[in-house]
C-alpha cells in the first residue's frame, strides 16, 4: 500500500520536481517554508493542477498516468482547503451533503453520524456558513471532505488562517481523526508543532524538490535537515504511559532508553503517547545535577553536534537509542567539550504530551 | 392609448424579451470565457464587445443595415438560401439589439463570475461534481446576483433603443416600430398628449424595474463566498 508521485513542472521562478514513494497510510506532512512547492504538489495530487508527463498512484489505483488523467471530480479524495471554502449559498447539512450524494451508495463507507460527532458540528447544521466562526468553518470543511468516503485526504495547511485559540480548538478533532479513521492523509504545514502532533511520515520540501523523507521523530533528530534548526526545533518521543502519581499530578511516559515524568495525562496506563521535547528545553551537564527542581534528567550519550547560528550549538544525543536534540551556547559546547561518544545529563525542563 | 401605441408596446416587449432572452444563452459562455481565460487575445473581444457603449447607435445601425440587407453579406446569403433577408423585419431588430445590447448582458455577468472565483469551483471538484454540475449548482446560485442585474440592464436597454432600430427596423407598425420611435413620431406630429402618456409610462416602468432589482440586490448582499 504505498502512494507513488512524480510531477516535474517548471513555471517562471518556480520549479517542483518530486519523484516520491509515501506510505499509503497514516499521516504524511509535506513540510517546507513558503514557496517551497508543498501546495503545488498537493495541487497536483488532486488533479487541480495538471502537469503534463506526471504520474501518480494511490493504494494501486493510476490517477495520471501517461495519457491517463483522472479529472479532480473522479479521484476519490478529500480535500481541505486553507480557507474551509464552504458554498456560502448552503447551509451546513447542505455542504455536507453536497459530497455525500454525489458518492454512489455503494461506495459510502464513513459513519457520517460519527464524523459530524468527532467534529463537533452537530449544533451547527442548520447554520449558514456565514454565521460560523473560522474554526467552525474549518472542521465543517473537514467533514465536508470526510463526508465523501476518501481514500485519500488531502489538506492544506488547515489550520494556517486560523489564530493560536482556533488552531488549539482544532487539534484535537485532527489527534482523533488520525487515530480512529484509517484514512491516509496528506498533510501540507509549514508549523513544526502541528507536524509533530499528527504526521507520521515526513517529507521535506525546499524550492521545489524533497531533500528528504522518512518516519517523523527520526527525521526531527536529523541535525543535517532544516527541521532542527530554529527555534521550534525538537524531538519526538514516542511513548507509552507507564504509571500515574496521583500525589503529585504526575505521569510516567515510558520510552525505550528511559522514562520522562508529565504532569498528569489521564490515559489508562499502556497507552501510546507522543511527547515532544524542544531543543532550547533541554540543557546538559556532565554530573548528574543533585538538588535542582527539575524532574527530568536522563543519562544521554552525544552521536554528533553542529553549530547554529548566533553562537549556538545543536546537539543531537542518544538515549539508550531514542534520539533527543539540545541546543546549548557554542561557549558551554566548549566548557563540556561536547564531541561523539561524551557521556552527559540530559535535562529536560519542558516536555509536552501531543 | 391608441392602438398603434399599444401594438408598439407589443413590439417593444417582444423585441427585448427575445433579445435577452437570446443573450442570455450567447452573453453566459461568452462572459464565463472572458472571465476565466489567460490568453491574450481575450481583451480585443472584450473591446468589441464594449463597443456599443461608445459607438453612435447610428453607425452600429448602418452596418448592420447593410450586413443584414439584401445585398449585405448575412441578408445575401438568406436569400441564397431562399428566406428573406432581415432588414426592415423584427427579426433584423433582434440581430441588431442582441449586438447593441450585448455589453449590457455580458460585462456584469463576466464581474460576477470574476467575483466567484475558481476556488468554489475546485471545492466542487473535489466533492465529485463535474463541470456542468458544478455550473448549475455552485455557480448559477452564486451569480444570482449577477443574472438578475444583467437581465434587467439588457432588457431596459432594449426597450430604450432608438437609433439602431431606425436604421435597420425603420418603422413599420406591428413588425418594428417600438416605444420610442412612437414618441418621436408624436412629438414630430405635435402631439404631445400622447407622447407624454408613453415617454411618462417609460420613464415610471424603467424606475420601477431598476429600483426592484437594486432592492432585490442588497438583500442578496449577504451571500458572499
Amino acid at each position: 500500500m504505498s502512494i507513488h508521485a512524480r510531477f516535474h513542472l517548471k513555471h517562471a521562478g518556480f520549479s517542483l520536481d518530486v519523484d516520491l514513494e509515501l506510505p499509503g497510510q497514516g499521516v504524511t506532512a509535506l513540510f517546507g517554508p513558503s514557496g517551497s512547492g508543498k501546495t503545488t504538489l498537493l495541487r497536483c495530487v488532486a488533479g487541480l493542477e495538471r502537469v503534463h508527463g506526471g504520474f501518480l498512484s494511490v493504494n494501486g489505483d493510476a490517477w495520471q498516468d501517461g495519457q491517463l488523467f483522472l479529472p479532480t471530480h473522479r479521484r476519490p479524495l478529500g480535500y481541505v482547503f486553507q480557507e474551509a471554502s464552504l458554498f456560502p449559498h448552503l447551509t451546513v447539512e447542505q455542504n455536507l451533503a453536497f459530497g455525500l450524494k454525489r458518492v454512489p451508495a455503494a461506495a459510502r463507507q464513513v459513519d457520517t453520524d460519527h464524523v459530524i460527532e468527532l467534529l463537533g458540528i452537530g449544533h451547527l447544521l442548520s447554520r449558514k456558513p456565514d454565521r460560523l466562526s473560522g474554526g467552525e468553518r474549518q472542521r465543517v470543511g473537514i467533514a465536508r471532505a470526510l463526508f465523501t468516503s476518501p481514500r485519500l485526504l488531502l489538506m492544506d495547511e488547515p489550520l494556517a488562517a486560523l489564530d493560536p485559540q482556533r488552531k488549539a480548538e482544532i487539534l484535537p478533532y485532527l489527534e482523533r481523526l488520525h487515530r480512529e479513521l484509517s484514512i491516509p492523509v496528506l498533510y501540507v504545514s509549514h508549523s513544526p508543532d502541528e507536524v509533530a502532533r499528527l504526521a507520521d511520515t515526513l517529507v521535506l520540501l525546499e524550492n521545489g524538490r524533497a531533500t528528504a523523507v522518512g518516519p517523523v521523530a527520526e527525521m526531527m533528530a536529523r541535525l543535517d535537515l532544516s527541521t532542527a534548526h530554529g527555534g521550534e526545533a525538537g524531538v519526538v518521543v514516542e511513548a507509552t504511559v507507564g504509571e500515574h502519581d496521583g500525589a503529585y499530578h504526575l505521569t510516567r511516559l515510558d520510552f525505550p532508553g528511559g522514562a520522562l515524568w508529565v504532569p498528569n495525562h489521564a490515559e489508562p496506563i499502556g497507552t501510546p503517547a507522543r511527547a515532544r521535547i524542544l531543543a532550547r528545553d533541554v540543557s546538559l551537564a556532565l554530573v548528574r545535577p543533585e538538588q535542582t527542581s527539575i524532574l527530568n534528567i536522563l543519562p544521554a550519550e552525544v552521536v554528533e553536534t553542529a553549530p547554529e547560528s548566533a553562537g549556538r550549538t545543536l546537539a543531537r544525543l542518544s538515549l539508550g537509542g531514542t534520539p533527543l536534540l539540545a541546543q546549548v551556547s557554542g561557549k558551554s559546547a566548549a566548557l563540556l567539550g561536547l564531541a561523539p561518544g561524551k557521556r552527559v545529563f540530559a535535562q529536560v525542563k519542558a516536555v509536552s504530551v501531543l | 392609448m391608441s392602438e398603434a401605441d399599444w401594438l408598439a408596446l407589443k413590439v417593444t416587449l417582444a423585441l427585448s424579451g427575445t433579445t435577452t432572452l437570446a443573450l442570455l444563452l450567447l452573453g453566459t459562455p461568452l462572459a464565463w470565457w472572458l472571465a476565466r481565460t489567460r490568453l491574450r487575445f481575450a481583451s480585443a473581444i472584450e473591446a468589441v464587445v464594449a463597443l456599443p457603449l461608445v459607438l453612435p447607435p447610428t453607425v452600429l445601425g448602418f452596418y448592420m443595415l447593410v450586413a443584414l440587407g439584401p445585398k449585405g453579406p448575412v441578408g445575401g446569403m438568406l436569400q441564397a438560401m431562399g428566406w428573406h433577408h432581415l432588414a426592415f423585419t423584427f427579426w433584423g431588430l433582434v440581430v441588431a439589439s442582441t449586438l447593441y445590447s450585448m455589453p449590457f448582458m455580458v460585462q456584469p455577468l463576466k464581474d460576477t463570475f470574476a467575483a466567484i472565483g475558481s476556488r468554489p469551483l475546485e471545492a466542487a471538484a473535489t466533492l465529485r461534481a463535474g463541470p456542468w454540475d458544478t455550473f448549475f449548482n455552485v455557480v448559477l446560485p452564486l451569480a444570482r446576483r449577477g443574472f438578475l442585474t444583467a437581465c434587467t440592464l439588457t432588457f431596459a436597454h432594449t426597450v430604450g433603443e432608438f437609433g439602431v432600430v431606425l436604421m435597420v427596423g425603420g418603422n413599420i407598425p406591428g413588425e418594428t416600430r417600438v416605444l420610442s420611435i412612437a414618441i418621436y413620431d408624436h412629438a414630430e406630429a405635435m402631439d404631445y398628449a400622447s407622447a407624454h402618456v408613453l415617454a411618462g409610462g417609460l420613464l415610471a416602468a424603467s424606475f420601477l424595474l431598476l429600483l426592484t432589482v437594486y432592492t432585490l440586490n442588497r438583500r442578496y448582499l449577504v451571500v458572499h463566498p
